[in-house]
Formats: C-alpha cells, structure tokens, sequence
C-alpha cells in the first residue's frame, strides 16, 4: 500500500522557508504554475531552470530530498500517460517533452508548498479568503481525523489477514469492502461521540 | 484522475474553477445554519473516510491498480449535498497538503471529482432505485445493483469530462484521449462499482438503520440549492463532453466558428492546429453503438451482483 508514503509530510518542519507567510507561498506558487503553463513548446527547456530553483528551496526547507523525489514520482504515472497521448499530434516529440517537464516542473512545485506550509496557516488563508465557513471546519476535521482513520483502516486490514487462512480473488474483493464498510459505520459513531464533545466544550 | 497543473489551459482551468465555485457555494448555501450543528463533525469525519477508502488500492487489468473516487457511494450514503462538500473537502486536502493534483488544476479536479462524481452518481441512483420513502422502500437487491451501477456511471463519466478538459486544452487530440481515457475507466469503474455494491451489501446486513433514518442532506441546502447543483453539473457536461458528442474531431470548434466566437476559437486552436490520427476511423454511430452495449451489459451486470448479494444465504 502506497498510503503511509503518501501520508508522510514535513510541513510541521521549522526552516526559512516553513515560516514565510502561507499567503505568499500559495501565491507564490500559483503564479509560478500559471507562468509554466504559459510558456510555448519552443521555449520549455528553460524550466529546468526553474525546477533546479525548486530543488533548491526544498533544500534550504530541509525537506529529504528523497522524500520529495518520491512525492513526484507519484504522480508521473498520470504525467507521462497524458503526455504520451500528445505523441500523436504533429510535433509530437517536441510536445511531448515539453508537457512531461513542464508538468514535472510544477508538480514539483505544489509538492514543495504542501511540504513547507504548516496546515494551520492553510486553513488560515482559506478562512481570508472567504471559503464558506462550513467548508473550512470540514477541511479542518478531515485532517484532524484523518490519521486516526487511516491507522483504524490499517490495524483493521492487518487483522483480517491475520484471520483469513487463504484469501482468494473474490474473498479479498469481500475483505476490502468490509474493511471500508465497517470503516463508514465506525466514523458514523466517531461522529456522534465528537459531536457530543464538541457541545460538552461549548462548541455552538 | 487527479489532473496535475500543466495540462490545463488557462481558459478551461478557468471555467471549471468557475463551476465549481458555483456548486461549492450552493452545497453550502445554507452553512450559516448549520455552523454549530452535528452535520459539520459528520462531514468532516466522513471526509476522513473517503480519504482513507480512497487509499487502498484494487488491482485493474494488466498490472495496473486504480483506487476508489467514492463520489457517487458518498452521495448514496450522505446525499448529494453534503456529499459534494465532503468530496471537495478531500481534493482541496490533498492539493494543498499532500501535493496530490494540481493548484490551477484545482477547480477541475473539485469539479470532475467533487461534483460531477457524487451528481451524476446520485442521479442515476435515484433514477434506478426510484423514490425511496417510508413507505415505500426498494428491496436490497435494488438498492445495491443501483449503487453499482450509479459508480460506473459517475466514474465514466467524470473520466470523460477529464478527457474532456485536456481535449479543449489541446493536450491531445480527443479522438486519442478520450477512448485512452474511458476505456482505463471502464475497467476502473468496475472496481469501483464491485467494492460499492459490497459496502453498501455489508451496511444494509450490519447497520441498515443508518441508512434510513433522516438523512443530514435533507437539512443541508434546499430545493435552490440542489437546482444550482444540477444546473452546474449538466453545464459542465455540456461543456467538456462537446468535444466529443459532435462527430469525433473537433466539434466544438466547428460550432465556435458558426456561432461566430472567433476569439474563442483562436483560444482553443492556437498551440497547435493540425492533427495526425493514426488509427481513428470508427465511425461515430458505431462507437454510439458500442457504448450502448456496453453500458447495457454493465447495467445487466449491477443487477445480478445485486440480487446475489443480497440473497439471505450470502450473509
């Protein structure tokens, strides 16, 4: 299972660049990925420039650089699988690389917003930026509940395979989906239990 | 599905963070309400769980494994509403702390993942499972195979409008994008389908109370809201399935130049203009056709998985 992998953040890290307002990160960031966007076919090759900065940043934001290697090879597979497809235009090799490193280049860039920028500053710029306040507590309890339903998800998972003697195809389909379904009946509880200490602390 | 940033042009980033906007706010149109109530620690845990189910990994022909969406399990389960908000809530997450698609891509990411997935699922659930009241209930068998079926259906169809966005960003031609694009998830859906008809089998035998009593989407968002919700979810299929409901290449743009929006059609066309499509001769009726048929057999499919998991002696 990939999940821990993906799970792993260093956004809680202390750096320079960890400290930097979150607003000027994500700004940063989003101007950066519209500027890639728009630069032509013809001229792409100057982006590495631009994802070596990135290396860079992540390492004055102490960020592994393995671990952030990682984090892009994540989603290369959806990268290099859209960009094969433009091989069947005209020009279609110059296209090709010029979409796979541009890509690249600002997945690279997301990733390292998402490993320098504490949540709780996230969840700040979202609330400034007018996110319909309902949105924003939901956003904030899914994280917050978020490992604890990972870490249930697993320990059950482990159990079930400790239990099932020899799981066929079909007997692996019916385990994964219990797994999710008594997932879905637990945090239905789980619900109702922080709701009511929600209210206990005087949450209205 | 998750669209990473580069792909998308700026206009079609544009226009799905536009619709998007539109149905997060109509999701949430009633929030103030209910800011202070038990729907906010329900979604957000249930947002927690989709997170979490989206994670395990099933295995897809030839090597390859897909993972589920659960928009459309997610509105059967919560309704449409507070589903939509649920799902945005886990593709902001995992933009803004996991890296996991794009920040320009966001708004299409939320649109094909967050609202065309839970819409389309929840409408052709209530399609084929009718009117669930008190009085009259369907039959767990009816249930699951809607289920099933409404999982294929929204993860095709959110797949399409993806094609749909990278085909107007010309990023590929969509004859090549959209077959490469839908026959993946086809085969994905399938899972999908499979793993939501199990969940909801193994609910309805544990815990069938908590899929009867009064839904938290009844309380969320009115009559206004579910109306924009369709609204949005019909505009964007429009949008981003033209380019393919047209005769295959370039639909849109032959209408762009009738209609006369000439600067719409420099916009689309500018990159790159001629094409080379080995390969693509199939005629648009025949591939109509074999859709047809294909979801025909699907539908077929959902339905004897849903009388053999519910039948007594499977529990």
């Amino acid at each position: 299972m990939s999940g821990v992998h993906r799970l792993r953040s260093y956004e809680h890290l202390d750096s320079p660049v960890h400290r930097a307002p979150a607003t000027i990160k994500l700004l940063s960031a989003f101007l950066l990925v519209l500027a890639i966007a728009l630069v032509p076919v013809a001229h792409a090759g100057w982006v590495v420039i631009v994802l070596l900065a990135l290396t860079g940043v992540a390492r004055a934001g102490r960020v592994p650089l393995s671990a952030f290697v990682a984090r892009v090879a994540i989603a290369e597979p959806f990268v290099l699988g859209v960009a094969v497809l433009s091989l069947f235009q005209g020009r279609g090799v110059a296209v090709f690389l010029a979409i796979a490193l541009k890509s690249t280049t600002c997945v690279a860039a997301v990733q390292l917003l998402a490993h320098t920028t504490p949540f709780q500053d996230v969840l700040a710029v979202l609330r400034r930026a007018r996110f319909p306040a309902v949105l924003v507590h939901t956003i904030g309890l899914l994280y917050r509940y978020l490992y604890a339903l990972v870490d249930e998800m697993h320990r059950m998972r482990r159990a079930r395979a400790a239990r099932t003697w020899q799981s066929r195809r079909w007997g692996a389909w019916r385990a994964l989906s219990s797994v999710i379904a008594v997932s879905f009946m637990r945090s239905a509880a789980r619900a109702e239990r922080i709701y009511a200490a929600m209210r206990a602390r005087g949450w209205s | 599905m998750h669209v990473p940033d580069g792909f998308l042009s700026t206009p079609v980033a544009i226009a799905c963070a536009a619709l998007s906007v539109a149905a997060v706010a109509a999701a949430a149109s009633r929030s103030r309400a209910l800011l202070g109530s038990r729907a906010v620690p329900r979604m957000g845990v249930t947002a927690a769980f989709i997170f979490s189910a989206q994670m395990i990994n099933f295995p897809v022909a030839g090597g390859t494994s897909g993972h589920l969406v659960g928009g459309a399990l997610a509105a059967v389960l919560l309704g449409p509403s507070a589903a939509v908000h649920a799902m945005t809530s886990v593709v902001v997450l995992q933009c803004l702390v996991f890296g996991d698609g794009g920040l320009l891509a966001l708004g299409a990411n939320v649109l094909n993942m967050g609202v065309l997935h839970p819409i389309v699922g929840f409408a052709v659930w209530r399609a084929v499972v009718g009117r669930i009241g008190p009085e009259r209930s369907p039959g767990a068998a009816r249930r699951i195979a809607s289920v099933a079926f409404a999982s294929w259906v929204a993860t095709v169809v959110a797949a399409a409008t993806c094609a749909g966005e990278l085909a107007l960003s010309r990023v590929a031609a969509p004859a090549v994008v959209f077959p490469a694009m839908v026959a993946i998830h086809v085969a994905i859906g399938l899972g999908e389908a499979v793993i939501a008809a199990l969940v909801l089998a193994t609910i309805l035998r544990l815990r069938p109370a908590l899929l009867n009593r009064p839904r938290p989407a009844t309380s969320m968002g009115g009559a206004g809201s579910s109306v924009v919700l369709g609204l949005v979810a019909s505009l964007g299929l429009a949008l981003f399935l033209s380019p393919f409901a047209c005769k295959w290449p370039d639909g849109l743009e032959r209408v762009a130049q009738r209609v006369g929006l000439a600067p719409l059609h420099a916009l689309m066309s500018a990159p790159m203009r001629d094409y080379a499509i080995p390969g693509v001769t199939s005629s648009f009726l025949a591939t109509s056709l074999a859709a047809a048929a294909g979801t025909l057999l699907v539908f077929g499919l959902s339905c004897a998985l849903g009388v053999w998991l519910a039948a007594p002696s499977r529990s």
